[in-house]
Order: C-alpha cells, then structure tokens, then sequence
C-alpha cells in the first residue's frame, strides 16, 4: 500500500510533568494523510497524556504541534478550538454526554460548534449514527446502551466534526470481550477508508494487521518505532514483541 | 362560631395577602434560582478572583439573618442614596438570599459531574462558556433540583418576612386583623394553612418538573 507522503501532524519534543513525576519526556512523532501509527506499552507509560497534550485536553509544559502547516498556538483560545474540531477524539470511558440521546449527543457540537441549523444537524448525526449500525438506536440515552454502543456513538460524535485525524485512547479497553470486536470492526472500516489515526491500544493482533507503524512507550518515551512486522515478529528482539507476547500470555484476543 | 368575622373581615384580608406573597415568590423564585446557578458555577468553574468574590456573596448572605438583609436594604439603601420600595426591597433581598442558597446546592452537584463530559466537549471545539451552558450545568441542575425545590419551599415560608419591612403580605394582613381583634389562634391557624396549601402546590409543581426533566441515568430508573 503506498500513501502519500505528506505530514498531516507534527508533534515535536512533548515534556509534561504532573504531580511532579515527569510523565512525558520530550516525545516527537509525525503522521502522514492517511495513516494509523498505533500507541503500545504498559499503562503508566504515558499514552493517554500523550494523546491529550496533542490536542490540549492536558496543556504540556514543552513542545509544538503542527497541524498540516500551521503550527497551534494553544494560547489563542479561538486557534485552539477552531483545532480541536479538526481532531477527534475517542475515550477509553466513552464520555457520551449523559443528558442527550444518541442522536443529541452527535448533534450537539454540530450545532453549538459548526452552527448548523437544527435539521441539518439532526440529518448528518442520523447518517453518521447510521454508518457505525446504530441507525436504530437514535432515541436511546448513554444509560440505555451497551458498552459497545457507546463507543460506537462517540465514534460517529467524532465522526460528523469531519476531523482530519483521529485520536484514540484505548477505546476497546473499557469494554467486555464480546463487545470488543463491534468496536473494532467500525475502526478497522475508519482505517481501510483511509481515515489519519493514532491508537492507543492492547489489541496487538488487531494493530498486527492494521497499523503502519507501532509506536511503543515506556517511561514517558517512545521506545521504539517500527512496522508491525519488524517489531512484533518473534525474532525481533523487540522490546515490543517481548511486551505483546506477554499480554498474550494473559488473554489469548480474538481479533 | 363566628363566621361572619372569617368570611367578612379576616379570609379577603388574606387572599390579599395570599397575592402579595405571591408577587413575591414568582419572581424571587425564579430569579433567585438563576442567579443560583450562575453563582455556584462560578464559585466551582469560575477563575480565582470571580471564585473568592462568589464566594464571599454566599458567605455573606448565608453567615447573616434574613430579617438583618431586608432591613439593610430598605433602610440602610438610603444612607448610600438608594431608594427602593417595600417591595421592591422584598423582592431583591429574597432573590440575594435564595442565589446564596441554591449556589451551594448547585455547587456541589457541579462537583459530581465527571470530568470526561468537561474533556469530550473540549476536545470538539466547545469553548469552556459553551460547554458549561450546553454539557455540565443541565446535567448539575437535574442532579440539584431536589434541594433547590426544598429551598424553594423554605422561600415560600421565609416571604413572611416581608411584612417587617412594610409590604404587607400573607402574614402582614393577618398579624394587623390579629392585632386589631386580639384572635391570635383563628388567625395565625388560617395564615397556616394558607402556607401549607401553596407549599403542597410548590411541591406538586416541582415533582412534575423532576418527572418531565428525568432522563434514564439521573435519578431513580
């Protein structure tokens, strides 16, 4: 598969400190139009507040970011958000907005945010509901639906922003096994439609298959980086391969 | 028994009482809840000075009694060149000390609101104002009704007040026919009542409210 080679997302020397443990030690990383670099390592590695330093959600004390050309400064409250659109992001726990429906919680930032009109929001939330199968489960709150529901709406929330990558912090890792694979399956269809993606995931046989490249974290740094088949083949001696065998060990996945 | 002094004399003085106190509840009800909800998120959400200064609005007028704010206001206003009238004065104060109230329930149910529905508005672009107006505060004003519906109701009981500073109303009426006829126990006994009738309405109106704001995951299934 060939791709265009063209940075859609620079991330440049992230340090965070928090509660005065360093928890991000000068992370760089690039992402070109198109692909999906999958985060691994073990938790407390620095994943999640990876991800959210590069949209913000969690200031860093370092680093710049560039989207496309422009780099963001997150100080301009208006540059700010106007990049946040243009990021989606995916959370382990959903965050589906616990007073709306499915259909108002992926209407909600169309309308407040991109200022459509009530109908025009309600159209385009109804067909991204649609396209992760869940064109019949509109009128249901977050405390009606499965775990895998959920996600699955918030994928679609992200979804009608039209963002240009997407951020994805362990969403299947909240979810019972059975649920796993629904959540999966809509990615996958995000990934093999060409969709920018950084995943922070344990599915190892699902990044296996799917990813680019794996970015793997421990400490706070990105350890090693590489092609799913340079790092996590047995002969390796990947400090990866050592990592993912060990989970397997745990819990032989599905996917 | 006799009926010709309820039925000439003391029940039109009340029910013109009863439309006084009305006047008062509405709109200091209303009003007071809003400012209610401003000033308890401000007091959690808002930026160190406008915090400090919340806070020290609802220390103020929930650490003083309400009889010593009403008088402040109808009699201590005029010392600055600040006219208000009995009702007016009524109306304000009970607003002031209902906002004080109703914050601190407001604020504590802001604090049970997880901070992941703070973190997905952020991250599609809502601005902090917009996501307080849009995701966090009507998630805290279901969880607060229960507790802004029984300040309500106190509001009900303390609008007796009013009369101290001359805006006769419910209680007023009564207590000038008590006064004059010397029939304490009849009178005050009907006053009573009167408030336990809007009370039970109070609370019929808030239930429906409770019933038409419900949504599956807040309050019981």
């Amino acid at each position: 598969m060939t791709k265009p080679k063209k940075p859609i997302l620079r991330v440049e020397n992230i340090c965070k400190i928090l509660g005065g443990k360093e928890i991000l030690k000068s992370v760089s990383l690039s992402l070109n139009k198109g692909e999906l670099k999958v985060l691994i390592g073990p938790s407390g590695a620095g994943k999640s507040t990876l991800l959210q330093c590069i949209n913000f959600l969690i200031p860093p004390d370092k680093g710049r970011v560039w989207l496309e050309e422009t780099e963001i400064q997150n100080r301009k409250k208006r540059d700010l958000y106007a990049f946040r659109q243009q990021v989606g992001m995916i959370f382990q726990d959903f965050n589906l907005f616990d007073h709306l429906n499915a259909l108002e919680n992926v209407a909600i930032a169309l309308r407040k945010v991109k200022k459509m009109s009530r109908q025009a929001a309600r159209d385009h939330a109804v067909a991204e509901l649609e396209r992760v199968g869940l064109g019949d489960k509109i009128t249901l709150y977050p405390a009606e639906l499965s775990g895998g529901q959920k996600q699955r709406v918030s994928i679609a929330r992200a979804l009608a922003m039209e963002p240009k990558i997407m951020l994805l912090d362990e969403p299947t890792s909240a979810l019972d096994p059975e649920l796993i694979g629904e959540v999966l399956s809509v990615i996958r269809d995000l990934a093999q439609g060409g969709m920018t993606m950084i995943l922070a995931t344990h599915q190892i046989g699902f990044t296996r298959s799917l990813a680019d490249e794996v970015l793997f974290m421990e400490n706070g740094r990105i350890i090693e980086q590489g092609s799913p088949k340079d790092l996590l083949s047995p002969d390796a001696c990947s400090r990866s391969w050592d990592f993912c065998s060990r989970l397997n060990e745990l819990h032989e996945e599905g996917v | 028994m006799d009926t010709i002094f309820f039925t000439d004399q003391l029940i039109p003085a009340l029910n013109r009482g009863l439309v006084m106190s009305i006047k008062l509840i509405i709109p200091s009800g209303l009003i007071g809840l809003m400012l209610g909800i401003v000033i308890g998120t401000l007091r959690t959400f808002g930026h160190s000075a406008v915090r400090k200064a919340a806070n020290g609005y609802a220390t103020l007028f929930r650490g003083t009694p309400l009889v010593v704010q009403l008088f402040l206001l109808y009699f201590g206003l005029p010392n600055l060149g600040i006219y208000l009238d009995a009702y007016t004065a009524a109306v304000v104060g009970f607003i002031l000390c209902s906002g004080a109230y109703h914050s601190e329930y407001i604020r504590g149910s802001l604090l049970s609101i997880k901070k992941g529905q703070f973190l997905a508005a952020q991250s599609m672009g809502f601005s902090t104002f917009k996501t307080m107006c849009s995701i966090i505060v009507p998630q805290a004003v279901r969880r607060a009704l229960p507790g802004c519906g029984n300040e309500i109701i106190y509001l009900i009981k303390y609008s007796s007040l009013a009369y101290i500073i001359t805006c006769i109303e419910l209680t007023g009426e009564g207590k000038m026919i008590a006064t004059r006829t010397f029939r304490y126990t009849e009178v005050f006994m009907v006053i009573g009542f009167y408030y336990l009738v809007l009370v039970t309405m109070a609370s019929f109106v808030l239930q429906k409210l409770e019933v038409r704001l419900k949504i599956p995951g807040f309050g019981k299934a």
